[in-house]
């Protein structure tokens, strides 16, 4: 049997879902894979929606909205556009990028969007399974869709991307106006050191264990991991568990 | 409503043979009553009939239900009819979803039956655990402020005050200057009619004797507060503050002449401005054979990319009334292109050529420079450098933003272009409105309008404004976000994101607030919130996280 891929679509109320029900009117015919939940705008899809949607074993997810410019509300699709970037760059540390796709549909754009739909559909047909489904995999899959929720739930990116469109242009606290280079450089850094702090604290969320063996684990030097758990206890998150004939285990104190 | 068990009611519409003919709806009919909370399920042919609705509105009554699904069509299209539908059996609108198992379905995948089938059953199974996380919410009601606040007493805003008021609403026009009458003040003929601008300076009268217009002279705004249909600003005359309520706003403050200092060799005496000329004019004493003007100064560059739209026709009336005075003077026009869009401006255009008015086109690269007693250009159709004698050089300067365009702006909360004008809402859709809902634009502030356009344009503004002024009560979606005071840090990073400046910090509480008249319920606050404390109310991540666990556990 081949391989039909379960796919989920986020379209705005205004643009990208009106473009799904003139296809309907103009019988345009499309691949039958796709699920859509409509919202207002596509600026309310919070990226969380989406680790969610892979934990649960869906294959690919589509997020469309009014063209750039065109958005009902203005300047949601903007936002929609960068947060659909972090959401991106961390997928792509585990190999998920491929699996959304963003893009813009007029209420025009009957074809356009079935046309989109059925290109995806077919890119996640050959990319195959959700990698979730395979049993061998499953856990270290798991794991890594956990971390990046648990990234894309915490404040530290959130927090840079709500800010991404007013540092970059309006400038900081200081009236200092951040280059979008600059910008992608230090949120780059940001989101590196935050997916390597949630996956300790994913190591350590039951048991205790010392710096060389997290090290270990996550493929990391043992003076990084030791610079992240510094910063983790500061956060409140992370405590000694237990000290070992010197070597002190730490655990995640972390709620929720 | 909390403490209730849920029952869903689930009604799916054959709609004819466009759903029935292809879809297999008594099966998914069957397979709707399996889903949890479910105590209802069944077919119909049209559910949008009356038939239809009588059979939802009955069976809420009959099986308690306290939520309604209907699977059918577009909620685009049918959702206001069949939440009217659960309003009328008792039931909160907002505990109604809709399920689309027909332009997005039945419509879409005709060579695919089976498979539709399995998609609206996954898409009603969905449905079906949104709607039991669904609350009931309220629409707002906002009361209106019958009265109108028209910020400028040019042409604009003295049409739209006037409109208002014959409309038989209370009107506040604040002008900043001592006199109403803007820019006209210093025209001394308007084209195409060439009437005497002191003409239409009468409406001035007019709008000083309408009962219902107040006038506030040399009047400086302070400060502007609140929201479509309660606004309230506070002006200053004098040093005396006072302070207007108002349903609506509209803005008609103009623009301003660019100063013509600076540019080829101006000096006020025989190289002088458009403006300067409409004086002379005025007091008869213009007296040069040799005129030339020159078009497109200080605009249509890198600094001032725009075309001010009013600049070609001006020159055209100047150059025409120069001509009948003086028939024997030379009035040349350096151009780079002559803007005289529709019939009755190209028509004036051809009868300025035919009273013998010269034409020469310049290329911005090689702009025409001015000599002791003449002018040399480079003529591309003659591919050669001439030289033009003079006795008067008028510059056509465009109109600009006013310098305290940007302090208004942020009063408005409103958005201005790159220029410094103010932006409309849509273009084309909507190209009088803000997106703040009860402020509206007119004539040069929006961009350099002639008197035509302005008053097409403060009509246009006070038609939009009487749409709300009209009406007693104000009613307004309950779907809008709420900030969870005990999440929230107070970071505020949600109050540059809204649009629509619907989010603000309560400095008495010091807690950031949502009000509720002016969010439109987008959820982009939501979705980027870095503490997640916000809810979209009817899209929250409960409600939509739901659908998704369910779509994808489902194997």
């Amino acid at each position: 049997m081949t391989f039909e891929p379960k796919i989920l679509g986020f379209l705005c109320n205004w643009c990208s879902y009106a473009g799904a029900d003139l296809a309907g009117v103009s019988r345009i015919q499309y691949p039958t894979n796709i699920r859509v939940i409509r919202v207002m705008c596509s600026g309310r899809v919070d990226p969380v929606f989406i680790a969610e949607a892979f934990i649960e074993g869906i294959d690919g997810v589509i997020i469309l909205g009014c063209h750039l410019g065109d958005c009902h509300y203005i300047s949601g699709n903007y936002e929609t556009e960068l947060k659909m970037k972090m959401l991106s760059k961390l997928l792509n540390f585990i190999d998920f990028s491929d699996r959304i796709r963003l893009d813009w549909v007029s209420a025009a754009e009957g074809n356009r969007f079935a046309q989109i739909v059925g290109e995806f559909t077919e890119h996640i047909r050959k990319l195959g399974p959700n990698p979730l489904k395979e049993k061998k995999k499953k856990i270290e899959i798991l794991d890594n869709l956990n971390t990046i929720k648990a990234v894309l739930s915490d404040r530290r990116l959130r927090g840079l991307v709500a800010r991404q469109r007013e540092l970059t242009t309006e400038g900081n606290v200081y009236n200092k106006v951040i280059s979008s280079e600059e910008f992608e450089k230090f949120f780059d850094d940001a989101i590196l050191n935050e997916l390597l702090r949630h996956k300790i604290m994913i190591k350590i969320r039951e048991k205790g264990k010392s710096v060389p063996n997290i090290a270990k684990e996550i493929g990391i030097e043992p003076y990084k991991v030791l610079q992240h758990i510094v910063t983790l206890r500061a956060r409140g998150w992370v405590d000694v568990d237990e000290i070992n004939e010197e070597i002190p285990t730490f655990i995640s104190i972390k709620e929720g | 409503m909390v403490d209730e068990e849920v029952k869903i009611g689930v009604f799916i519409c054959h709609c004819g043979t466009n759903i029935g003919g292809i879809l297999d709806v008594p099966n998914i009919t069957e397979y709707a009553k399996t889903l949890p909370h479910v105590v209802y399920a069944a077919d119909n042919l049209y559910t949008c009939s009356e038939v239809g609705l009588t059979q939802i509105r009955e069976n809420i009554k009959e099986h308690n239900l306290n939520r309604v699904i209907v699977a059918s069509c577009s909620p685009r299209t049918h959702e206001p009819l069949f939440r009217a539908t659960c309003f009328e059996a008792g039931l909160n609108p907002y505990l109604f979803e809709m399920v689309n198992i027909r332009d997005q379905d039945s419509w879409v995948h005709m060579k695919e039956p089976e498979r539709g089938t399995e998609k609206a059953k996954d898409l009603i199974r969905m449905g079906v655990y949104k709607a039991a996380l669904l609350e009931p919410l309220e629409k707002i009601k906002v009361s209106i402020i019958p009265s109108a606040l028209v910020i400028g007493g040019g042409i604009s805003g003295m049409n739209a005050a006037l409109n208002l008021a014959n409309r038989g609403f209370e009107v506040n026009l604040i002008e900043k200057e001592p006199h109403l009458g803007g820019l006209i003040r210093s025209l001394n003929k308007t084209y195409p009619t060439n009437e005497d601008a002191s003409k239409l300076l009468e409406i001035t009268n007019l709008v000083e004797e309408n009962k219902k217009i107040k006038v506030f002279k040399s009047a400086i705004i302070e400060n502007i507060d609140g929201f479509v249909g309660n606004y309230k600003t506070t002006i200053v005359q004098n040093e005396n503050l006072t302070k207007i309520e108002s349903g609506i706003i509209i803005v008609a403050t103009g623009a301003s002449p660019l100063s013509p200092e600076g540019y080829y060799s101006y000096n006020g005496k025989d190289i002088i401005s458009q403006m300067e000329l409409e004086h002379l004019l005025k007091n008869n004493s213009v007296y040069a054979n040799n005129v030339i003007m020159i078009q497109c100064v200080g605009c249509r560059n890198e600094e001032r990319k725009y075309c001010s739209n009013i600049c070609c026709m001006g020159a055209l009336k100047n150059a025409m009334l120069i001509k009948e005075k003086n028939p024997d003077a030379h009035v040349s026009i350096i151009f780079r292109d002559i803007q005289t869009k529709g019939t009755t401006y190209e028509a004036y255009y051809r009868k300025a050529r035919e009273k013998g008015i010269l034409f020469i086109k310049y290329l911005p690269e090689k702009p025409p420079v001015i000599k002791k007693d003449h002018i040399q250009v480079y003529n591309e159709f003659l591919n050669h450098e001439i030289s033009i004698s003079y006795d008067l050089i008028v510059l056509s300067m465009p109109l600009i933003a006013n310098d305290d365009s940007e302090t208004l702006a942020k009063m408005l909360k409103v958005p201005l272009e790159v220029n410094g004008f103010f932006l409309e809402a849509h273009v084309k859709l909507r190209p009088v409105d803000f997106a703040t809902d009860g402020i509206y634009v007119c004539g040069s502030a929006h961009w350099p309008a002639d008197i035509s356009e302005c008053i097409s344009q403060s009509n246009a503004a006070a038609s939009r404004a009487s749409t709300i002024l009209s009406k007693d009560m104000l009613e307004v979606e309950g779907s809008t976000a709420e900030i969870n005071e005990d999440l929230c840090v107070g970071c505020e990073a949600c109050i540059k994101l809204c649009p629509y400046s619907a989010i603000s910090k309560d400095e008495e509480t010091d807690t950031v607030i949502v009000n509720k008249v002016i969010c439109k319920g987008c959820g982009v606050c939501g979705a980027s919130c870095p503490h997640q404390a916000i809810t979209i109310h009817h899209f929250t991540g409960d409600q939509i996280l739901s659908a998704i666990v369910t779509y994808g556990g489902e194997e």
